[in-house]
């Protein structure tokens, strides 16, 4: 019987310490000084003659509230809200092992990837001569994307059975997102997280690339001023390997970070879905008002898709951020509003190109954005049908979500017919 | 009787030090010699020792140093460095001084003095 209780005892112990490593203010050694001080308390009221479990909770109380004490720990140590990022915990011993494993892992694919934009330069496809852009354009993501699948892999440890799936699964950030989730692909909260990391990853890329930005303007005005042109360095090496070693570090980022602050993407769409939606009602009643059909010249469709995907993203990411049991509100309305605006915009687009299609003909440019036109559209349709259900109580907001992840490979699988099919049916060139 | 929590904070660091320049301690042991010292009645949170022994130890006062209890458990002894001599002593004038003026105005007013103020008192 005695071991018994004292079993319990160490799994209150535990269990009161995995409370503790919760707050981020709280490091692990100070947990090992405050449970070492938890059990000297506790040894002296055994021995005042309580039972096990009133010792245990006495002392418990004696060392005052966690959120007192996380708060003192914090005025002390408030650098340590800030800093975890990048900067691998050197206290805790064996998490710090996988994380130099992990630096090691990043830092080498960061290279790898760097380097490969220079391949194509050892077959005579020289970075920036007239003419090679566009080729190292339509192939940019073939540069980074296995790597960073790579990472994944790695990261997530997949098995040989997820191998034969990646090489099946072909359009681009398709085989990212099944190595990212693992094992959870076929979940709808797997594929859900991909989406958010990929918010998260755009956004840190974006201010990689500030700070890139910076960082070159700087070399070139250093080297100018001892009068030697850092130009060509810059824009053959630095531009284009950083450019796609960011990518890597952008991931590896997002990773590291996913729970230690608040995930930016949701922030952002907050702030720009009422403004969006203001915009556009804004346009549709300018339309309306004034009497005036969409103007289509020849690259009004792709601004049309444009704004399709980024209706989506602010919808994706609002999903993506909202608690799917707590009931409509006002935000949701604005989604709502937000929806039916752009499928209103998007169809007086659809119906102006519709009228003069045969005029401009079928170019495969033209095909393909339309059909990602219809792509899109058939997402926001239907996403609206259940957002309005979901609104007027007849349906959940799970079921929302589910339509969402089980459609992202729709998009893959248009970009693969647009890479692989489109080739074949209007020839190449 | 509970003390104002200023003040409570105010006498933290005179008391860890000079119980350290007792000899090492650790946290546990600290807090029961405070307890001994006001027969009782000054009783902090016990959580809140730490945050105080880190900051003084972030400041050089005193200096942290991992090892085992009697019962082979990982612990935390605190050493009271040179530093931290000078501190306190500073610390006790800067306290004799404000004892001294209060002493001096207490026989002039008089209070109905609560009898759980004496021993801390006396301790000054």
């Amino acid at each position: 019987m005695e071991a018994g209780s004292s079993d319990s005892l160490e799994a209150q112990i535990g269990q009161w310490r995995s409370y503790l490593r919760r707050r981020q203010a709280i490091r692990p050694v100070d947990v090992e000084e405050l449970e070492d001080h938890l059990r000297g308390e506790f040894a002296a009221l055994r021995g005042a003659g309580l039972s096990e479990d009133e010792a245990f909770l006495v002392a418990v109380k004696r060392l005052g509230a966690l959120d007192a004490i996380s708060n003192e720990f914090a005025r002390e140590h408030s650098e340590r809200l800030w800093k975890q990022l990048v900067i691998a915990s050197t206290e805790a011993a064996q998490p710090a092992d996988g994380a130099r494993t992990e630096t090691i892992v990043v830092f080498a694919l960061a290279v790898a990837a760097a380097l490969a934009i220079k391949v194509p330069e050892l077959f005579g496809l020289e970075w920036g001569a007239q003419g090679n852009m566009p080729v190292y354009a339509r192939n940019l993501s073939l540069f980074v994307l296995p790597l960073l699948t790579g990472y994944f892999v790695w990261k997530r440890r997949l098995s040989k059975r997820t191998w034969a799936w990646l090489a099946l699964a072909f359009a681009l950030w398709l085989p990212v997102g099944i190595a990212y989730a693992g094992g959870r692909w076929g979940e709808s909260t797997g594929r859900m997280d991909f989406v958010r990391f990929s918010g998260e990853l755009f956004i840190y890329y974006a201010l990689i690339a500030l700070g890139g930005g910076v960082l070159i303007a700087f070399t070139m005005g250093m080297f100018e001023a001892i009068a030697i042109d850092a130009e060509p360095v810059v824009e053959e090496w630095l531009l284009p390997c950083g450019m796609l070693g960011a990518v890597i570090v952008g991931s590896w980022l997002v990773e590291a970070k996913q729970s230690v602050i608040e995930n930016m993407a949701p922030v952002l769409t907050r702030l720009f879905t009422p403004l969006f939606a203001l915009t556009l009602v804004a346009f549709l009643g300018t339309m309306v008002w004034t009497g005036r059909g969409i103007d289509i010249e020849r690259n009004a469709l792709i601004a049309f898709d444009l704004l399709l995907v980024l209706v989506l993203g602010l919808l994706l990411y609002s999903i993506s951020a909202r608690d799917p049991q707590a009931p409509p509100g006002a935000f949701d309305l604005l989604l709502v509003l937000l929806l039916v605006s752009a499928l209103v915009a998007d169809a007086f687009a659809l119906a102006a190109i519709g009228a003069r299609i045969s005029e401009f003909g079928f170019t495969p440019n033209r095909v393909a954005a339309l059909g990602e036109n219809v792509v899109l559209l058939g997402n926001l349709g239907w996403s609206t049908v259940l957002y309005v259900r979901f609104l007027r109580g007849r349906g959940a907001f799970a079921s929302l979500e589910r339509w969402q992840t089980a459609y992202l490979p729709a998009y893959s699988v248009w970009a693969a017919i647009v890479v692989v099919g489109f080739p074949l049916m209007f020839g190449f060139d | 009787m509970d003390i104002n929590k200023d003040l409570v904070a105010a006498s933290a660091t005179p008391l860890v030090l000079a119980i350290l320049a007792e000899g090492d301690s650790y946290g546990y042991a600290i807090l029961k010699r405070v307890s001994e010292l006001s027969g009782g009645e000054l009783q902090w949170t016990d959580g809140m020792l730490y945050p105080v022994l880190h900051r003084l130890e972030r400041q050089g006062h005193v200096k942290g140093k991992w090892g085992t209890s009697e019962t082979g458990r990982k612990r935390k002894y605190y050493h009271l460095t040179a530093r931290g001599q000078a501190q306190l002593t500073e610390q006790r004038q800067q306290w004799q001084m404000v004892d001294a003026a209060l002493r001096n105005i207490w026989p002039a007013v008089s209070l109905p003095m609560r009898s759980a103020l004496s021993p801390l008192l006396s301790h000054g």
